[in-house]
């Protein structure tokens, strides 16, 4: 463990804010590309079961 | 050397049930792997006797800038692999990297420049790395909107493939501007030749964030590729089977 406190570990000696930012735009970055298939993956599938329950009214 | 897996490769449907079995074993060791290394990048690994904390940074630029540069080589093998063997899937390949990479850029840009802003004292500057990073953001770019604008899907597929290959020469300009320049922006961390120059407890968590990375890249990209392949091959009735299974689940 590197850090005395959980405190200095928020304060990341002074560098807080870039330290916490970068993280935290990062891992956004990274939600937002599993998220994006994911939900193209189920609008896909949703179209497709309409699609089909039409078909079957036919 | 077999090359029956490369020939495989040409079926989308053997691509769609092998992917489907690889995915979630490569998405569980991605969240581990990032899970760990963010873990011991920010809270075991010392800081750095110049840099302080701020040095933390390199735990997500490091492998986000890799892994932008892989996945534009991987564009330029997939453009290489359409136009000589006229493979569906390379195209596939290559429309569904281009955006993770994108982001990937856009991660190494925008954390360096949090990185830049302590360490020299500016956002930005027009440096060698920095700029052909840019580029290759632009690049990126230019293949996404390229794909986007040829409705075409065989023109298409070659423009694109024809930029990545041609823009693959800024590849080893990013990797050798630091060297080539004189530069802000320091040297590389990992060489294969050498032991880096960090001490292992402070490239080890690197390590493993870069390995996640790279599986959190295949995760996504056969996530993505996956559903591409769904919607080329919609007439074919093994994906009519597929999709009746999974719409019927759904509903």
């Amino acid at each position: 463990m590197n850090f005395a406190s959980f405190a200095e570990f928020v304060a990341m000696g002074n560098h807080g804010l870039y330290v916490w930012s970068a993280y935290g735009i990062s891992l956004l970055v990274l939600a937002f590309n599993v998220g994006v298939p994911l939900l193209a993956k189920r609008r896909y599938l949703q179209e497709q079961a309409r699609r089909l329950r039409r078909e079957e009214l036919k | 050397m077999n090359w029956t897996w490369f020939h495989k490769l040409g079926s989308p449907k053997w691509f769609y049930q092998t992917s489907g079995r690889w995915l979630p074993w490569l998405a569980l060791a991605a969240a581990l792997l990032i899970g760990v290394g963010l873990v011991w990048g920010l809270v075991f690994a010392p800081a750095d006797y110049q840099q302080g904390n701020s040095f933390r940074i390199i735990y997500i630029h490091v492998p986000a800038a890799m892994l932008a540069q892989s996945c534009y080589l991987m564009l330029a093998v997939a453009g290489v692999v359409g136009l000589v063997w006229k493979m569906k899937l390379a195209d596939v390949a290559l429309q569904c990297a281009a955006p993770i990479g994108a982001w990937m850029t856009v991660i190494a840009l925008v954390t360096g420049a949090i990185w830049g802003k302590p360490t020299w004292g500016a956002w930005w500057v027009w440096d060698a790395r920095l700029t052909s990073m840019l580029i290759l953001l632009f690049l990126y770019f230019g293949v996404i909107a390229l794909g986007q604008a040829i409705s075409n899907r065989d023109s298409s597929a070659k423009a694109c493939a024809v930029l990545a290959i041609v823009g693959v020469i800024n590849i080893p300009i990013i990797k050798y501007s630091v060297d080539w320049w004189n530069s802000l922006h320091q040297g590389a961390t990992f060489k294969l030749t050498e032991k880096p120059a960090m001490p292992v407890e402070m490239w080890l968590p690197l390590l493993i964030m870069l390995l996640g990375f790279y599986c959190f890249f295949g995760s996504v990209l056969l996530m993505r590729m996956r559903l591409e392949v769904l919607k080329r091959e919609a007439r074919s009735s093994w994906v009519k089977a597929e999709i009746k299974a999974a719409a019927g689940q759904l509903s």
